[in-house]
């Protein structure tokens, strides 16, 4: 709101000055503006900024933290903000320590489990995203996986573990399996509903040009779909994020998951809720980058 | 020069929707000579875009025979090329990359790349757009687009070029503009055209024949008017020719008074 009479008092000495050359004027104007007034702009279009962006978060995350520290009051088993925050700093000063297998930093089981994420989540994009453009391609294939899939894709993820310990009888690939299955869906879906959202106009381009079936793919298909695919990998990449720490608890290993149970099992409160927070920002990191990436094909 | 270079013979097209079928043209007769310039007009809804898609191979017909160079048409096929209604670029292919696609499709099994790269830009620099060819299609005006869609169908050299009222979202000065363009590009390249339009004056200056469609369903061809007027022609001195007001007095006539759109 302060911008604009501030634009508006730099513009009126401007054409006020002279009348009779005003192309000539603005450039030597610009040239002697005191250099003060300029900082003040910048300085009250930051402080707008302030009022609109800042505040308001800041004040919903005092909000929650008050409410915390209400309910630590009164419940003595849960750590209160403060306490958490000292044992965060302890925990984060020495991230990578490697005592065996069962006490490793905070840092190696965050990227244990964003190694599962990835494999699982790396999987499900090469086998789902090729599944999601045939099946939006080939309206028989679409009809033919309809059924499975929409039995499949509401079945909670963790329900798919037995099968996985049973097929790969140990516990990595069975974390994995679970992260695959359920963050495939969101992906071939999407993909498969941009392809029969491509404007006809833009096929009826292809089959006027006569293109082959690869250029139609390269040229038409797979531009016009990326923006739904983008959307399809972010829903997986948050599905499979939301899945690793209960995956993780069962089968067990280095990983944040894991970590979670172990420290539930040493009564360690501060740590359970220091992992609630890692693994809501990695959560949030993640979704910040793949949003900035799908930005950058957006037509 | 008087090949009989399209034929329609009884053509029609039937849509089947949910509430039944719908009988959008019948009974099309038409035959379209070599280089020759042929309008489509008629009120909107009548059929006109359908007739087209038919030509275009886009849609099927429903019965009757269509041929185009003696052989039937089957499918669409680089013979011939459409100009859009909605220009239809690529947004994320440049104007050169637009046209580039089809330069590459028609001449890709048996010339060069460099040889392609300067059919592009020269079909580019045909229709004025040699300096915006690298913009996206968001980058340049509604005139440009409707360019760069006619530069992509002329860049396959077809025999025949099918408009779907190629002018018809711009404002009446650059309609002015690409007319005077087209018909010069339509000269030079001689080949056989077939537009769509929905503009009286459009039609008169730039046809040799103007086929006026009755209203739908079931529309069919009420009238066929020659366009005697000599090229090349000249918009401002027609403008006070006395055989262009009569010719465009008739097809008015057939629009607003025999086959008049009343309003639902
Ligand atoms: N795919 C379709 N399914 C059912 N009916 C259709 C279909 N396409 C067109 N029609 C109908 O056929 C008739 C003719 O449509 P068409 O698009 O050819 O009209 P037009 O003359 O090109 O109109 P305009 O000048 O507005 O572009 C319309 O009544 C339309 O509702
Ligand atoms: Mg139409």
């Amino acid at each position: 709101m302060n911008v604009a009479p501030m634009t508006k008092k730099d513009v009126i000495p401007i054409s006020r000055n002279d009348a009779a050359s005003p192309m000539q004027q603005p450039a030597p104007n610009v040239a002697q503006r005191p250099a003060a007034r300029k900082w003040t702009a910048s300085l009250y279009g930051g402080m707008d900024a302030l009022t609109q962006w800042a505040i308001p978060p800041l004040l919903g995350l005092i909000v929650f933290l008050l409410g915390w520290s209400l309910l630590a009051e009164y419940s003595p088993q849960l750590p209160g903000p403060v306490k958490t925050w000292h044992s965060a700093v302890e925990l984060f000063s020495d991230p990578f320590y490697d005592n065996g297998p069962n006490d490793q930093g905070i840092g190696w089981n965050i990227l244990h489990s964003l190694e599962r994420v990835g494999m699982g989540f790396g999987l499900a994009a090469l086998i789902g995203i090729p599944l999601g453009f045939m099946i939006g391609r080939f309206s028989f294939l679409n009809k033919m996986t309809a059924p499975i899939i929409s039995l499949l894709r509401p079945v909670s993820p963790l329900a798919w573990l037995p099968i996985g310990l049973l097929v790969f009888k140990e516990a990595q690939p069975a974390a994995i399996w679970v992260i695959f299955i359920s963050s495939i869906w969101p992906m071939v879906i999407n993909t498969a509903v941009g392809v029969t959202k491509v404007p006809v106009d833009y096929l009826n381009v292809a089959r006027v040009l006569n293109l082959s079936e690869f250029r139609i793919f390269s040229k038409i298909l797979f531009p016009a779909v990326l923006p739904y695919m983008m959307t399809g990998v972010r829903l997986s990449v948050g599905v499979a994020w939301l899945v690793i720490v209960a995956a993780e608890m069962l089968t067990g290993g280095v990983g944040i998951g894991f970590w979670v149970w172990d420290e539930w099992n040493n009564l360690n409160v501060e740590h359970i809720i220091i992992a609630i927070f890692v693994v809501g920002i990695i959560g949030l990191l993640l979704e910040q980058a793949l949003l900035m990436l799908a930005r950058r094909f957006e037509y | 020069m008087h090949k009989k270079f399209i034929q329609l013979e009884n053509v029609e097209r039937v849509f089947v929707t949910r509430q039944g079928t719908y009988t959008a043209i019948t009974d099309i007769n038409l035959a379209i000579q070599q280089g020759e310039f042929v309008s489509i007009i008629g009120h909107s809804g009548c059929g006109k875009s359908t007739l087209l898609n038919l030509v275009a191979g886009l849609t099927p017909a429903s019965g009757g025979i269509m041929l185009c160079n003696g052989r039937e048409i089957t499918g669409p096929g680089p013979d011939r090329g459409v100009v859009f209604q909605n220009h239809s670029l690529l947004p994320w292919l440049t104007c050169f990359g637009n046209v580039y696609l089809a330069v590459e499709r028609v001449f890709g099994r048996t010339e060069k790349k460099s040889r392609l790269r300067e059919r592009t830009e020269q079909v580019l620099d045909l229709v004025g757009l040699k300096e915006a060819q690298h913009k996206y299609p968001h980058e340049i005006s509604g005139g440009m687009k409707q360019r760069v869609g006619t530069a992509r169908a002329l860049s396959m050299q077809p025999k025949v070029l099918l408009l779907d009222e190629p002018f018809g979202a711009l404002d009446a000065l650059t309609r002015a503009l690409l007319q005077d363009e087209l018909m010069r590009i339509v000269a030079a390249s001689g080949c056989t055209v077939m537009m769509v339009t929905h503009d009286v004056d459009e039609a008169v200056l730039l046809s040799d024949r103007v086929v006026m469609m009755t209203n739908g369903p079931a529309a069919t061809i009420g009238q066929v008017l020659q366009i005697a007027l000599p090229r090349p022609r000249n918009r401002l001195a027609l403008a006070e020719d006395a055989r262009y007001a009569s010719l465009r007095s008739e097809v008015l006539k057939f629009l607003y008074q025999r086959h008049a759109k009343h309003a639902a």
